[in-house]
């Protein structure tokens, strides 16, 4: 049980993890890719971010009085990655606009249906 | 300045041209602005390796001296890749005006802006020795290479994006899942820090499995069988300018980062020790070769024959790796630099006789030999290099790739690498013998010699794949160099 609580960032981490790895597998709906894309790549943030919490530390902001501060280099790391993150999706939806303006759809078997050849190398 | 503080700028150089190159207008302009930042990084690129092979260049940024800053780390294993990559690109530059040309009939600012995006951050990759940063440029380079395919002119282009897209995305997330890992257990994100670190608590599980996370994310990068499935289409339905640009560099860079990762930040008897890694690469190199050849051999488009090709030539390089001995990653850097020139000078002519005839299907090339001579015997010569006959470039990195394999007690893979030349004969040989040997049908229309500003670069590339096989000082001696910097970890 104590394993339980006390890891239980990782615990949520590797279930939204999962989720969102099925939702990428699962779905042939391009929008439903994308958005179990960004469930799965959210769970890696949240996992970074938990890291950096310091047991009794508080904001990384220096003022008096505060000894013990959480870790925020994995905040700023995650920053970054939150901003590729936003633009992987927008590119993600763009090409999938693109698709749907190309071949009047964005489900998988419908797009394999149009194209036999490449759904063969696939 | 010294050479250390003008290293960075063969990043910057494109990365800071590639939003000027985003704003211009028309067709010219944009092409001009890559033929001066292209080059500029190559220079650069050439001056670091050439200081790099005496000893390791560092630049800490903002003055942050690392750990705590990041910092651009380049021994003679990076330079070298470093120099292939704006070197394939500088080559590909002049030819490229006319096929762009044609594959993007308007507005090329962006184009081009996508395609120094991508260079920038390859490069970046290379040059970088901060982990996180491999996540970033790795990103940047990505996200510009889903753009680059989707210019294709078939609307399949756009579903090879897609799906690269989502694997590659999986894959970077899975690579920053492992230096997640590696962060959370030392504390620290350089690579040479980190390699002082990890001996530490290498005896955990987290350790284990942020290598096996890392080496599953580059993997897919990578193309490794059996995660390779979005090459083919995004190789095939790419412009042909795009198609020898990638196809030349990306999945190099991915190996040399997944070689970074395994010598210099785990060191080889950490890696190879907590994970069974040397025979997970052999079996999955051999399944490359194997499998990647073979269903070259069955394609009807010539672009996914070499797309195939390529699967399995990734499949040499990583056998390199899988031997586990100097040797062994000697051939495995130097393939990656003559593969490069291969595969550029292939896919450069393919994209020639896009260009003029339309079409690279083999049926529709059925006697083009006769009509574009020039065209297809470069490509027939580049052939043979793929092959790997004498005298090519990729004779001297099969030839290293032999005898490592016989150096380390293994002759049955030797075995393994010539039948999978064989087969490079078959397909290489399918589709010259429908240039040259069949007739053409009497309904094609007609279709004329290309141009020589296509016709040149195409050649130049052609007669590099020949230089580089009759003087090896360059290429060998930076290969061992940099495998020599490799082995030597943390402390060269």
């Amino acid at each position: 049980m104590t394993t339980i609580l006390s890891l239980f960032n990782y615990w949520a981490v590797i279930a939204l993890m999962m989720v969102g790895y099925y939702c990428l597998i699962a779905h042939g709906n391009m929008i439903k890719k994308i958005m179990g894309l960004g469930i799965f790549q959210t769970s890696v943030f949240i996992m970074f971010i938990s890291a950096g919490k310091v047991l009794g530390g508080s904001t990384p902001i220096l003022r008096e009085g505060v000894t013990e501060y959480s870790n925020p280099l994995p905040h700023v790391l995650i920053l970054t990655a939150i901003v590729v993150g936003i633009a992987t999706t927008a590119v993600a939806l763009a090409l999938a606009v693109r698709i749907q303006e190309a071949f009047g759809t964005i489900e998988d078997d419908q797009l394999s249906e149009a194209d036999p050849e490449d759904a063969a190398g696939q | 300045m010294t050479i250390a503080e003008i290293m960075p700028f063969s990043v910057l150089l494109p990365l800071i041209g590639a939003p000027v190159c985003a704003m211009l207008p028309g067709r010219r302009l944009p092409w001009l602005l890559c033929l001066i930042v292209v080059p500029g990084s190559l220079v650069i690129a050439g001056m670091t390796l050439d200081a790099a092979l005496d000893a390791p260049l560092q630049y800490a940024f903002g003055n942050w001296p690392p750990p705590i800053g990041i910092a651009y780390r380049v021994d003679a294993a990076n330079a070298f890749v470093a120099v292939l990559l704006a070197g394939i690109a500088t080559a590909l530059l002049p030819w490229a005006r006319r096929s762009v040309n044609d594959d993007v009939p308007d507005r090329q600012g962006p184009f081009y802006a996508l395609f120094l995006l991508a260079l920038a951050g390859l490069m970046g990759i290379t040059m970088t020795g901060d982990v996180f940063n491999v996540f970033v440029f790795l990103e940047i380079s990505s996200l510009a290479s889903y753009g680059l395919i989707a210019y294709g002119r078939d609307r399949r282009a756009l579903l090879a994006a897609f799906r690269y897209l989502i694997m590659g995305t999986v894959g970077a997330t899975f690579l920053l899942i492992g230096i997640g890992f590696l962060y959370i257990m030392t504390g620290t994100l350089n690579m040479v820090d980190l390699a002082e670190r990890l001996p530490a608590v290498a005896d955990t599980r987290t350790i284990d499995v942020a290598l096996a996370f890392i080496i599953v994310g580059l993997a897919l990068k990578l193309a490794l069988v059996p995660l390779h499935l979005w090459l083919p289409a995004a190789y095939t339905y790419a412009p042909s300018f795009v198609s020898a640009f990638l196809a030349a560099t990306a999945t190099k860079v991915a190996l040399y980062v997944m070689l970074r990762f395994i010598y210099t930040v785990f060191q080889p008897d950490l890696a190879f020790v907590i994970l069974p890694l040397a025979p997970i690469l052999l079996a999955l190199a051999l399944a490359a070769m194997l499998s990647g050849s073979w269903k070259a051999l069955f394609q009807e488009d010539a672009k996914r024959v070499l797309a195939y090709s390529s699967i399995a030539q990734i499949g040499y390089m990583v056998l390199g790796v899988g031997l586990v001995t100097a040797a062994g990653l000697t051939a495995s850097l130097l393939h990656m630099f003559n593969h490069g020139l291969i595969k550029a000078a292939l896919f450069m002519g393919l994209g020639t006789v896009a260009y003029q005839a339309g079409s690279v299907r083999i049926s529709r090339m059925r006697g083009l030999g006769r009509e574009m001579p020039w065209t297809f015997t470069a490509l027939a010569l580049a052939g043979l290099s793929l092959v790997g006959l004498p005298p090519t470039a990729g004779f001297i990195s099969k030839w290293y790739l032999i005898n490592a394999a016989l150096d380390a007690g293994q002759p049955w893979l030797v075995a393994a690498v010539l039948i999978a030349s064989l087969m490079a004969v078959v397909y290489v040989g399918r589709v010259l013998e429908a240039a040259f040997m069949q007739p053409r049908p009497t309904d094609a229309k007609a279709v004329h010699e290309a141009p020589l500003a296509l016709l040149l670069p195409l050649w130049l590339m052609v007669g590099a794949n020949f230089y580089f096989g009759l003087d090896t000082r360059l290429t060998v001696g930076a290969a061992e160099a940099g495998a020599r910097a490799l082995m030597a970890g943390s402390g060269g």
